[in-house]
């Protein structure tokens, strides 16, 4: 579905410096009830953020108003687990339009990229650097260049550059899902449908 | 001559309509599963659209992940839950998909009646908005879960959007030691390469240990595979493959089928095939496994104490939030630690022969008092079966009841969930935070450690109760 087209995005980050964050903890399965797309911002990360009470948890990164902007940072293998969308949608609804790790679970990752949510893939020393910056500063930026591939600390000035395909980085940059490429191949497909064996 | 091919290459190779430069492969999905919670979305995005489903007999609908698991014959209590079921229902019946709903006698978890149902195949590419899809591996198919925007995908033009992953062969020789049981071998693979060491592959698993695994084993072992970041496994088809789907409902008849056997016993991989990473391990250093953190990768043989920092995958602060939140310290044995809850059941291990390995530790004894057990058939097929093979008898006279078919509290969707800071010996596949209940601490384990705890009380070494 239509989402908003990603450019360049400069913004302070919240750094979650956790290894495995895998997507039960972005957002339980109790709270993937919905038969639509809405609300699923309120319960990100719901049991890190909340006691059982409904209560904030003080000493969590999002209840922190030291830490806030666009940009998500985690620790490696971020996003692991369910296939569930719901935890790129509480993502992109919580108001975040990237996530920055050293790696990505490869469901998670591509559920973001057809969401309108860009996962920038940094080498763990860069995310090191990341997470040492905003400890100094929590107002730290990253400024995430998708046209050039380049993400930039902006403290130090640092930059490196991140892989992304031209296919998926065209969508990104003018909004554009795969359902709109598929139904233009429909006849493609019905041909290859018709010389399956099963 | 044509290059050399690993089975996947084949199978991958065959399904693609089009490969999209410097992008991803449009590839062609035979078989789509799907269930209430992953699927609403997608069809109220296709109807937002004004676009139909393109190949309804295709795909096939299931409710599992919410469903209660006892009293199914009454209307469904939670209000959301029974409104998603309800959607499934009549986005079902709309767009002229086979619907299982509760009660219906083919219902059970998505990942236990594709198979046993016959509408798995061998070198088919099968996905569903789950990541346990990988299970349908076990037959020589690629299997993957999905998300739900490639739920629509798949509705709307029977293919998605795939780079094509790297490639990995994990192979384990030699013979398994009296106990261990398939979920052993692939907790075992995942302690040793991480929950992570899979990511960006598909896995090909090989050698003797597969080879002469029975399908359902093989299917614990593909489901697995997504728990260390791989997006399927696969296991090439043989004759106990095919053996195993002859006769069934959904599986072709006749000459139809004989062509395709003749192909099936072509896919292997070739001689001299190459591998992005390969893995081999030798069956004799697996014993019984459980895991003690909050990923699956943190497992150790049932025998062994909690690994020091120093020397697990993981980093020192991740590995010592997970040992906190689990209360356990480095060092301890596991045999011994009390145990609140046992969990039988699951995609991983909810199948006929895990409740006759569960069965042979419990016949003669009794439950342990402290013990609350969740026994969860897969299907209501595997439940059918349960009782004609006696097995039923077995358990109601350890003391054991029998639930309906779901998934239950491998993820507590429904009202199967473990309260807070209580101990489960879980068959299921995922130990995270809170994802049995919040608070819940998940040990994950084989049948026979799940039935070993349920007897006795606390983490006992199931070899000490066979024979």
């Amino acid at each position: 579905m239509a989402y908003d087209k990603f450019h360049m995005l400069t913004s302070s980050v919240v750094p979650m410096p956790i290894e495995n964050v895998d997507t039960d903890q972005i957002i339980p399965a109790r709270f993937l009830k919905a038969v639509e797309r809405k609300g699923f911002g309120d319960n990100l990360f719901r049991d890190w953020r909340y006691n059982r009470d409904g209560s904030p948890k003080a000493d969590f990164v999002l209840n922190n108003p030291l830490y806030k902007g666009k940009i998500l940072a985690g620790g490696k293998n971020f996003g692991c687990g369910s296939s569930r969308e719901h935890a790129a949608w509480s993502v992109y609804d919580y108001g975040f339009r990237c996530v920055v790790s050293s790696f990505f679970a490869d469901i998670f990752k591509n559920n973001c990229m057809n969401i309108g949510v860009l996962p920038v893939t940094v080498t763990p020393e860069f995310l090191d650097q990341i997470f040492s910056e905003i400890e100094k500063n929590p107002e730290t930026e990253l400024t995430v260049d998708l046209p050039n591939q380049e993400i930039t600390l902006n403290a130090t000035g640092q930059k490196e550059s991140f892989d992304i395909s031209d296919y998926k980085k065209n969508n990104l940059l003018n909004g554009y899902d795969d359902i709109d490429y598929l139904n233009a191949m429909k006849s493609d497909i019905e041909e290859f449908a018709s010389s399956r064996p099963f | 001559m044509s290059a050399a091919l690993t089975l996947f290459d084949k199978v991958w190779d065959a399904h693609v309509v089009k490969s999209i430069e410097n992008g991803p492969d449009i590839l062609f999905i035979d078989r789509h599963f799907i269930h209430e919670v992953t699927s609403p979305v997608a069809f109220l995005n296709m109807e937002k659209r004004g676009m139909h489903v393109m190949y309804p007999n295709r795909t096939f609908a299931t409710a599992d992940h919410n469903t209660p698991t006892i009293n199914q014959h009454l209307p469904v209590e939670d209000e959301l839950s029974a409104t998603q079921l309800k959607a499934l229902e009549s986005n079902s019946a709309k767009n002229g998909i086979s619907h299982w709903g509760l009660g219906h006698k083919k219902n059970g978890i998505v990942h236990v009646v594709g198979p046993e149902n016959g509408i798995t195949l061998p070198a088919m590419t099968i996905v569903c908005g789950d990541s346990h899809t990988s299970t349908h591996g076990a037959f020589g198919a690629i299997a993957f879960g999905i998300g739900t925007s490639e739920v629509e995908m798949v509705l709307t033009s029977q293919c998605i959007m795939q780079n094509k992953p790297k490639k990995m062969r994990i192979e384990i020789n030699g013979t398994l030691s009296d106990a261990v049981l398939p979920k052993d071998v692939i907790l075992y693979v995942i302690s040793k390469i991480s929950a992570s060491g899979g990511t960006g592959h598909f896995v090909e698993y090989a050698g003797e240990v597969f080879e002469n695994m029975s399908m359902e084993g093989r299917m614990t072992v593909c489901n697995m595979s997504i728990e260390m970041g791989a997006r399927g496994g696969m296991v090439a088809p043989d004759s106990k493959a095919i053996n195993y789907l002859e006769g069934r409902e959904f599986a072709p008849k006749g000459d139809d089928w004989n062509e395709l056997v003749t192909y099936w016993q072509t896919l292997k991989t070739d001689e001299g095939a190459e591998y992005d990473t390969v893995h081999v391990f030798d069956a004799a250093d697996i014993e019984p496994m459980i895991t003690y953190g909050t990923n699956p990768g943190l497992g150790i043989g049932i025998s062994k104490q909690i690994p020091d920092p120093t020397d697990v995958l993981d980093g020192k602060a991740s590995y010592e939030k997970s040992l906190d939140y689990m209360g356990f310290g480095v060092g301890q044995n596991m045999i011994g630690k009390h145990v609140d809850y046992v969990f039988m059941g699951s995609c991983t291990n909810g199948r006929i022969e895990d409740f006759r390995q569960f069965a042979k530790i419990v016949k003669g004894k009794k439950k342990a008092d402290n013990v609350t057990a969740w026994l969860v058939p897969g299907s209501r097929q595997v439940e059918a079966k349960i009782k004609e093979e006696g097995i039923m008898d077995i358990l109601t006279t350890a003391g054991f009841e029998l639930r309906q078919p779901g998934c239950s509290a491998c993820l507590a969707m429904n009202d199967d969930k473990i309260p807070e800071g209580k101990y489960a010996v879980s068959t299921s596949n995922r130990n995270f935070e809170g994802r049995q209940g919040p608070g819940a601490r998940t040990m994950l384990a084989s049948p026979l450690v799940a039935a070993a705890a349920a007897v006795t009380g606390k983490i006992t070494d199931p070899r000490e109760l066979l024979n």
